[in-house]
Order: C-alpha cells, then structure tokens, then sequence
C-alpha cells in the first residue's frame, strides 16, 4: 500500500476540522485522508467524536471550521464552517454512500424501490437500468429473493445489506459506515461484515466508524483512534492494534477486548 | 359467518329489518315517485358527495403546509398556523359559513368586485360554502397533520439527505408519502364527519340532500319519511367512504419504528 500512496488520488480529504454543539467542543482540529482504495477505520469511545468527524464529511453535521475535499474537489463553506453552495453539497453527498447504525431504509418503499429511488428520481438513470443495476447488487448482498418485501419483513441484518446495496446503486465513489453493525443482534454482525469484507476486497474507498476491531484490524488499511475529539494515535492496523504507543489506546483495546 | 352473527347483532339487525318494513308499509312514500323530486333527491346526493370530496381535496392541500409549518417551521410562520387552527378549530362551522357568506359577501356589491369578472361566482353561494367548509377541513387536519410530519422518523429523512437529495425531492418522495401513510385512518374518520357537516351549507341556499328533504317536507306536509331516506342515504356514503379508506389502507405497506 504504502509504495503507490502517494500516486493514488485523495477521494476524501479533511483537514483540522472543528465542531461544536454549543459549548461543547466535540471535534477539536482532526485530519483523515482516504486514498482511492482504502479502507480507513475511526475507533474510539463513545463520545470521543467520531460517528461526528464520519458524519461531518458529507455534511449531515456542519463543521465549524476545517476543510473538506471530496475527489479533489473543496466543498465550499461559509466563514461559519456552513456549506455555501447547497448544490455542491448534493451533487458531493451522491458520489458518497452513507450507511446508517439503524439502516434508515424507507419503510414506505419496498427493496427495490429503496435502490433505485436516487439514481432514478435524483441522479435520472434510466429506470431499467437502475433496477437492472438493483437487482444485480441485491444478488451479492444475498437479498435477490426480498426485492419486493417491505423493509419492515426484513430482519435486522437483511435491512442492513439493503441499505448497504442502496448506498452501492448510486454507484459511489466512496462508502461511509457510521457503526453498521452496533443496531444488530450479534447472531446478524456476521453476515453484514461479510459483505463490507467482500466492497474491501474490491478495492473500494471506505470510511469506517466502527467498534467491531478485530474487524477493523482485518479490513482497514488505515486506523485512527480519536479521543476526546483528537487523533490521538493513527497508523497502519497491526502497528495500532499490535503495538499500541499512547496509554489511552492501550487502555481502550484492554475495555474492549 | 359464524363469528358475525352474535345474538346482540342478530337482534340488531332484526329491528333495523323491522324498522325499513314499518317505514316501507306504513310510511307514504308517493311522493317518490314523483320525477320533480327524484331529481333533486339525485342532484342533491351528487353534491353533498361533491361538496365533501372537493372541500376534503382543498382542505388537505391547505392542511400540508399548515401542519409542516406548526412541525418544523421558524416561528413566523408556525405562530399564524398555530393561531389559524386554534380559531377555526375553536369556532363553529355555521358561524364561520355565515361570516363568509353574509358578512364578507355583503360586502362585495356596490365595490370594483361587481364590476369585476369575479362577480358572476361571487354572486352565488356555492363559492362562499366551499371555501368555508375547506378551510375548516385546513384547520382540523393541520393539526393532524402536524403530528404526522413530526412522527416520521428522522433517520429515513437523513438517509435521503445524505445520498443528496434535494429538499423538494425528500419532501415529495419520502417525507409526505409516510405522513400521510400515517394518518390515512384519522382522514377517513374525519371525512364522514366532514360529510355530515355539509348540511350546514343549507342555510346559505344550497341544495344538497339535506336541503332537498326539507324542501319536500315543505311541499307535502311529509315529515319523518324525507328523514327516514335522509339517514339511509348519508349512511350509504358514509359506508362507502369508510369502504374507500379501508382500501386505501390495504395498500399501504406496513411500517415500522
């Protein structure tokens, strides 16, 4: 990885980046960078910012200063960290594909419906070819039998992997996962994981919040633990996870098993 | 079948029997056959039925921005929702018809309005009985609709913004679509009321079914018969409506939280 880093163009770029609610300093000057093709995993505890710093990047939360790049291209903001050009922020946020804790699938709608809604009604693909191209992803999260069913008839798993397909339809250029998997009965963890596993192997970019880490250290390429809304120690897995260098990493390895 | 025929629905049904029997044998009915009154009976029924169609279509066009201005509009706007559903909903619907009519009516003659093209229509009474019965409609039903815009969950409007759809776009295709997925049944309960508010607008001089039956008593000295054809007529559309709604909620798929 480290031989072609600097060749391979930036798909996300974040640079000190601050958030407030408030009084509350959650964020308090972080950087990430995620190069076509890596896989870069956020851990932390609770609280220490980073399901925000995930979703700070395609502006589900306003920034309150930084910088912030997708594809090369700087997202423009207000002096008050707001994105300026609300059709830049949606033109950006299609060529990301969030997945939610919750799956967030519209309930209204069935499986396919929730895959072909954005590229047919937003980003105007012809409709055959989004549901050609639904049916396909459908096949390879293993849900081509529930492209009918009403989310609501899925368990918490299957929801997930259509979610997962749903961000995939809009053919990103990258894939957000804010904790896919903490919403799930552990008997489901697995077959979510498998399929995140599978969009790695493929060499897609990914951001990953995450607490599942023995996950992140088989999939990242990339690790980042935050803490109190800092980087506090980053680099590749097995040197974060097999050597850990600050105490409060060891510390939080040891709490979480 | 079995399960439907209860002792307490048996006797039910019996007297009902009974009563369409006693009123069919013993009641004068001549005046049915008289084509005069056939036709208003007729004419009658298709404008009460229109009157509620066209006052529950208008009311609830009105009622969508009343009730998401009240859910999560800035408070200039919420405060007048607020206050208009407070009045309207505070007021009776015959003080508010015969505002409309006999007060803002009365108005109009001897100004630039009965110079205006706008004088043929407001010379009439049907104008005056649909906006005031749509109005009403906007009152009730911002209220309702207030709650429903609010009991969407956030989470499917997020996943909506975050794959970059515009604001317009999540309105239409998600956000309304489950409101009012949500509050079908309310709609359908309210609509037979609405229905039964329509003879209201007698009193303005209009001919629907209520009219109609009073105008027959006039004519024939024949009072409980009209009456009797009255309560079986409204009870056959409002049938028909809990019908129509009953329907419309078959085929909405199931939600869950």
């Amino acid at each position: 990885m480290a031989d072609d880093a600097a060749t391979r163009p930036e798909t996300i770029k974040v640079e000190d980046l601050h958030k407030s609610f408030g009084s509350h300093h959650v964020l308090k000057g972080v950087s990430l960078t995620a190069r076509e093709g890596d896989v870069v995993a956020i851990i932390g505890g609770s609280g220490s910012g980073k399901s925000t710093m995930l979703r700070c990047v395609n502006f589900l939360e306003t920034p309150s200063s930084g910088r912030i790049a997708i594809g090369g291209e700087d997202v423009v903001m207000k002096p008050d960290g707001s994105p300026a050009d609300r059709k830049q922020i949606e033109r950006l946020r299609q060529s990301l594909g969030m997945v939610f804790q919750n799956f967030n699938l519209w309930t209204h709608r069935t499986v396919l419906e929730n895959l072909i809604e954005v590229p047919v009604h937003v980003m105007k693909t012809p409709k055959d070819e989004a549901i050609a191209r639904a049916r396909k992803l459908l096949a390879r999260v293993g849900l081509a039998e529930k492209e009918g069913a009403y989310p609501a008839y899925l368990s918490g798993g299957q929801q997930q992997r259509a979610a997962i397909a749903r961000a995939l339809c809009m053919e990103p250029r990258a894939m957000l996962f804010d904790e896919p998997t903490s919403a799930l009965d552990p008997e489901l963890v697995g077959e979510v994981l498998q399929v995140i596993r599978g969009l790695a192997d493929e060499g897609r970019t990914m951001v990953l919040v995450t607490h599942e880490m023995k996950f992140a250290r088989e999939v990242a390429s990339h690790v980042i633990y935050l803490h109190n809304g800092l980087i506090e120690e980053e680099g590749p897995p097995d040197a974060l996870f097999g050597a850990p260098k600050s105490e409060r990493l060891k510390q939080f390895l040891k709490s979480v098993g | 079948m079995q399960s439907f025929l209860k002792p307490h629905r048996i006797v039910l049904i019996a007297l009902a029997l009974a009563a369409v029997a006693a009123a069919v044998v013993w009641g004068r009915w001549e005046w049915l056959g008289e084509s005069k009154y056939q036709i208003l009976i007729l004419k009658g029924i298709w404008l009460s039925i229109w009157l509620t169609t066209v006052t529950m279509v208008v009311g609830m066009c009105l009622a969508i921005p009343i009730g998401l201005a009240q859910a999560v509009g800035p408070w200039y706007l919420a405060l007048p929702a607020r206050i208009y559903c407070t009045i309207i909903r505070g007021t009776p619907l015959l003080m508010q018809i015969w505002l409309l009519y006999y007060g803002l009516g009365s108005l109009f003659p001897g100004t630039w309005v009965q110079k205006s093209d706008l004088w043929p229509l407001l010379r009439q009474a049907w104008p005056y009985a649909v906006v005031a019965l749509s109005l009403s409609v906007a009152g009730y039903e911002g209220e309702v609709m207030r709650g429903a815009f609010r009991g969407v969950p956030h989470g499917q409007l997020e996943a909506a913004k975050a794959m970059g759809m515009p604001r317009f776009t999540l309105f239409r295709r998600i956000w309304l679509p489950q409101a009012l997925n949500r509050v079908l049944p309310t709609i359908g309960g309210e609509t037979v009321l609405q229905l039964k508010s329509t003879p209201l607008v007698s009193t303005i001089t209009i001919m629907e079914i209520y009219a109609v039956a009073g105008r027959i008593r006039q004519d024939t000295f024949i009072v409980y018969e009209p009456l009797f054809l009255l309560a079986i007529i409204y009870m056959a559309i409002a049938g028909l409506i809990v019908f129509m709604f009953r329907w419309l909620e078959s085929r909405t798929p199931q939600r869950t939280a």
